[in-house]
């Protein structure tokens, strides 16, 4: 029985091997995931093109204008003479900010004591809209408070703020969990069900099935090297994290492993089940893109904060495996939590796993009796 | 018979197709006439596969020279395929087409205009007798109606010759009797019919035979001809005694 | 040409037939865009708060209650010590801790440097540092007002001069994060969903067999790729015009720009992304493999097409992998031309580039299309 579970294990391995491709690709993806998110997705402020009207073109505005460029953060691509101007600007996505400098400033600024400026923000993107409205408001009050030598009040009121676990702000802390949830349900889960489709589309799988094997042995066997290779590469995201990235392991490593292949498990169910649904490998494609894949980027928490989201929406986040998944690794890795602060989170996969075994094993036969 | 038939439908000039160092196909030579029924015979891997495979042009020689329906398989192979029909081993109508649209579709493709399509579907559905199943997709019909009716498909351009690459594998002796008829009846209004099979009792329809063993040709003539030359009761002893040697 | 015609009319009905396909090209996107657009929103709201207050006196209660009323923040726990705020934050129920010292008032008076202290979870580095900001933005309004108490009015009505700041918001003035994102998810969905139906399509046909069929027939090459790609040009026009409808009427997303512009635009991005999509079918031995390729590329595209995070926020040499990148150019295309109302003449970088896309990736698809082998 197990010679021959483990002969399946091995013409599966063979398989997966001898396509070098798919060998590449399944693990230069999550080396290729970890380093965008590393090095190039960011919401941090870099930069960004202005656009500048000055109606006043006197003294305090040209020194004003100065102020803002020196700072590296600006750059001033553009000068419109208007307005239209410069909603021209703005349709063509050069410029990201306009400032209007009115006439008069200079005199406004030194006589009446109170001058005025205006800040147009392309809020197509709200948050870097609002992100660099405060910043140009930060460099315009420096700028006011250098002119006008306002002296600090006393009776201050301070705010000493301290990071937690992560005192750096390294985006790093935050996907390297995601990385390794997103991982290892694409591979596991949706290759599982890919191979198996494909076995039901050309026909081996009735080969396989008439053979004295139990069908749940055989689905083992081919599946058992994805659940490795899957295992395997979440091994390669935490080394990279932790090498590139400094992303450590505070607490224990066997946990964080063990739970991982508990998490694995989940994944595998919904793989089967998914196959047991579908007749192609079109439609199991389909089904797995949308319904694992999606979700698990967008509704674990992973990329949004799931506290953003509408309620609905953080309600459906419960079923979502990755989100728990997230959750454990996070604690584990970063606040060197023990069992007692995953054990919730935990108990819910299995929970998860048991249903989808029960689902597979049930559709499966209901298929193939 | 007509003056073109003078001319041989399929002729081979030391075609060879080698994989590395593999050898598949060494050198054959020899030419089928119209309206013959040819039978391209040889164990697994023998190289019947690939043989068949250059002369319907999804394969380069690697020498030698070859001609079908009187065009040259290397520079001509446009106007070969507009001549030939193929039926391959591997059951290759669209399952989830019905019987119709896969008519439709390979006629179009063949360039028939809509009216001879729609002859054709008429005509190819009552010869099969298909008329309660037309619509259906072609995927629910049983293994021999599809096959018979992939044969159909592959003659519905009305070609000079039908390559057939083991066209009966799986199906009962009765399915292939049938299956037979259809071919012969191909070939009274003068189709060519070349076919490779590893049945040996099939063997005995063909007009002629070439017996393929380790890429080479190791044997070629009628039935008859070969079971006196080899003094055999059966294709079956003339092919056995062919490999042991 | 009538040949052709043959071709697309077979793919149309295997695209019908197919029954799981069709919900899948249809309704699962309209849920994908309602659900995205809903989801993907990096605002930072309803930030769980826990306050320890070791004062108890009245301007601590005071910026409690400042706290209280701001809707960024829900206050979850009141706990006696600052040893359970740090419990809290352990188990993950507040993300942060405002702690009150003992003595914060009389620090106050004093003029002694009174300070709070706020204890941050900043795993999410993005919801911490906006949380802390908005806190922060609180305890100054607070100082401000408390000043008043101490300080002679003179003083504050300070003579220096003064720079008033008015700022609006361009294009989407209530700063709606659907208006920004439902758009640029219609691109993506639009791309991705055509990609992948096109890369498995000819692998689909050379595993089960049928292609051997179609190559000893005399079609072209041409005629057989175009055959291809028109039946999937078409569903992407349509999941565009579905995925638009869908905008308009949930998240009334405004149009300002033409129409023409977009569906020309998607016109020419799907010409590229069918090429590519037919690349990777032809170099792919089996559906499996065609899938993984694909999903390399449209990972890749996604996370640096600035459809979640902005491309200017990205090193230089990423900003130049935008470059080739057809979602990235959709994306940009849709959201000005539907929020800003950008012309042709404004997007036609986009379109100039995504044009030499469709040449190059073409060519690969048909040079790499093999009938003999």
């Amino acid at each position: 029985m197990l010679k021959i579970f483990l002969a399946f294990v091995r013409k599966e391995t063979f398989h997966i091997l001898r396509d070098t491709r798919t060998l590449v690709i399944l693990f230069g993806m999550p080396i290729a995931l970890v380093l965008i998110f590393g090095y190039t997705i960011s919401n941090e402020f870099k930069g960004a093109s202005i656009a500048i009207v000055d109606e006043a073109r006197d003294a305090l505005s040209a020194e004003l204008i100065a102020h803002l460029t020196a700072s590296g953060h600006f750059e001033l691509v553009a000068q419109p003479p208007d307005m239209a101007g410069m909603e021209k600007a703005f349709q063509t996505g050069e410029v990201k900010l306009g400032i209007v400098i009115p006439a008069g400033f200079e005199q406004s600024f030194f006589r009446e004591k109170r001058a005025a400026v205006q800040l147009l923000a392309d809020a197509t993107e709200p948050n870097y809209a609002t992100t660099l409205t405060n910043y140009a408001t930060q460099m315009i009050t420096a700028f006011q408070q250098e002119q006008g030598r306002v002296e600090v009040l006393p009776y201050q009121v301070g705010v000493h703020i301290q990071m937690l676990y992560n005192p750096t702000l390294v985006g790093a802390y935050n996907f390297i969990p995601g990385v390794v949830a997103l991982i290892l349900m694409l591979i596991c889960a949706m290759m599982t069900s890919l191979t198996i489709a494909r076995e039901k589309e050309t026909g081996t799988m009735d080969l396989l099935l008439v053979s004295p094997l139990s069908p749940m042995v055989i689905l083992l066997g081919k599946v058992t090297p994805y659940v490795v290779l899957s295992f395997v590469n979440a091994v390669i995201v935490f080394l990279l994290g932790y090498l590139v990235f400094d992303v450590p392991v505070r607490g224990s490593i066997v946990l964080l492993l063990v739970l991982c292949l508990l998490y694995l498990m989940v994944a595998l169910g919904l793989g089967v089940l998914i196959s047991t649904l579908a007749a192609t490998q079109q439609t199991a494609m389909m089904t797995s893109l949308f319904t694992l894949l999606m979700p698990t980027m967008i509704l674990s928490g992973f990329i949004f904060p799931i506290a953003s989201m509408p309620t609905a929406l953080q309600y459906a986040a419960h079923i979502i495996p990755a989100k728990y998944f997230i959750e454990i690794e996070k604690n584990i890795m970063l606040k060197g939590a023990g069992w007692e602060a995953v054990q919730f989170s935990s108990l819910v996969l299995v929970a998860m796993m048991l249903f989808l075994f029960a689902a597979a094993w049930r559709n499966f036969k209901v298929v193939y009796d | 018979m007509t003056a073109a038939s003078q001319q041989p439908a399929i002729t081979a000039t030391g075609l060879t197709k080698k994989f590395g160092d593999f050898t598949a196909v060494d050198a054959i030579t020899f030419s089928v006439a119209q309206g013959e029924v040819f039978g391209f015979l040889g164990a697994n891997g023998a190289g019947k596969t690939t043989a068949i495979k250059m002369l319907i042009g999804l394969s380069h020689p690697t020498a030698g020279s070859a001609t079908v329906a009187g065009f040259d398989i290397a520079t001509q192979r446009e106007q070969v395929k507009e001549n030939i029909g193929y039926m391959s081993q591997k059951f290759s109508l669209y399952e989830d087409l019905s019987v119709l649209q896969n008519i439709n579709f390979y006629g179009g493709i063949y360039g028939l205009s809509r009216r001879q399509i729609k002859d054709k579907s008429a005509e190819i559905i009552e010869r099969l007798q298909l008329e309660a199943h037309a619509t259906k997709v072609v995927g629910s019909l049983p293994l021999g109606w599809k096959q018979r009716l992939a044969f159909a498909v592959a003659g519905v351009h009305d070609p000079q010759i039908i390559f057939m690459d083991e066209p009966t594998g799986g199906v009962d002796p009765v399915t292939r009797r049938r299956f037979w008829e259809m071919i012969y009846a191909a070939a009274e209004v003068g189709t060519t019919i070349f076919v490779t099979t590893h049945y040996m009792d099939e063997a005995e329809y063909c007009n002629r035979i070439s017996i393929m063993v380790a890429g080479k040709i190791a044997a070629l003539g009628s039935p008859r001809q070969l079971k006196d030359d080899y003094e055999a009761a059966s294709m079956d002893e003339v092919f056995l005694k062919l490999v042991r040697d | 040409m009538q040949r052709l015609l043959f071709i697309i009319q077979k793919e149309f009905i295997q695209i019908f037939r197919n029954k799981g396909m069709l919900p899948l090209i249809t309704v699962v996107p309209i849920v994908q865009l309602i659900v995205l657009s809903f989801a993907a929103s990096n605002e930072v709201k309803d930030v769980n708060l826990a306050i320890v207050d070791l004062d108890h006196s009245q301007y601590a209660r005071e910026l409690v209650h400042k706290i209280e009323v701001a809707d960024r923040f829900i206050l979850v726990d009141f706990p006696p010590a600052t040893r359970h705020g740090d419990e809290r934050l352990q188990d993950g129920t507040v993300d942060i801790v405002l702690t009150i010292p003992p003595d914060f008032e009389q620090d106050f008076f004093k003029n002694k440097g009174a300070a709070v202290q706020l204890l941050v979870n900043a795993i999410n580095g993005q919801q911490a540092t906006v949380g802390a900001a908005y806190l922060s933005t609180i305890v100054r309004d607070f100082n401000q007002e408390i000043q008043q108490d101490v300080l002679p009015v003179r003083r504050l009505a300070a003579g220096a001069p003064r720079i008033e700041i008015a700022s609006s918001n361009w294009f989407n003035e209530e700063l709606n994060y659907q208006y920004f994102m439902a758009p640029g998810i219609m691109g993506e969905l639009v791309t991705i969903l055509v990609m992948l139906l096109t890369a498995m399509n000819i692998v689909r046909e050379r595993e089960l067999g049928t292609i051997e069929q179609i190559n000893v027939t005399p079609i072209k090459k041409w005629q057989f790729i175009l055959g291809k790609m028109i039946p999937f040009l078409i569903v992407g026009l349509i999941l565009l015009t579905v995925g638009l409808t869908a905008g308009k009427l949930i998240f009334d997303v405004p149009f300002r720009g033409s129409l023409w512009v977009i569906f020309a635009y998607c016109l020419v991005n799907l010409a590229a992304v069918l090429g590519l999509g037919l690349f990777i079918s032809n170099i792919s031995d089996t559906q499996q493999q065609a899938l993984l390729t694909t999903f390399f590329f449209v990972i890749i595209f996604i996370l640096l097409s600035g459809l979640f995070t902005p491309i200017e926020s990205m090193p230089t040499w990423a900003q130049y992998l935008t470059v080739p990148n057809p979602i990235a150019h959709f994306v940009h295309v849709m959201r000005s031309v539907l929020l800003k109302g950008s012309t042709f003449g404004d997007v036609l970088y986009n379109f100039k580039v995504t044009a030499v896309l469709v040449v190059v990736f073409n060519v690969l698809a048909v040079s790499s299309y093999r009938k003999v082998v």
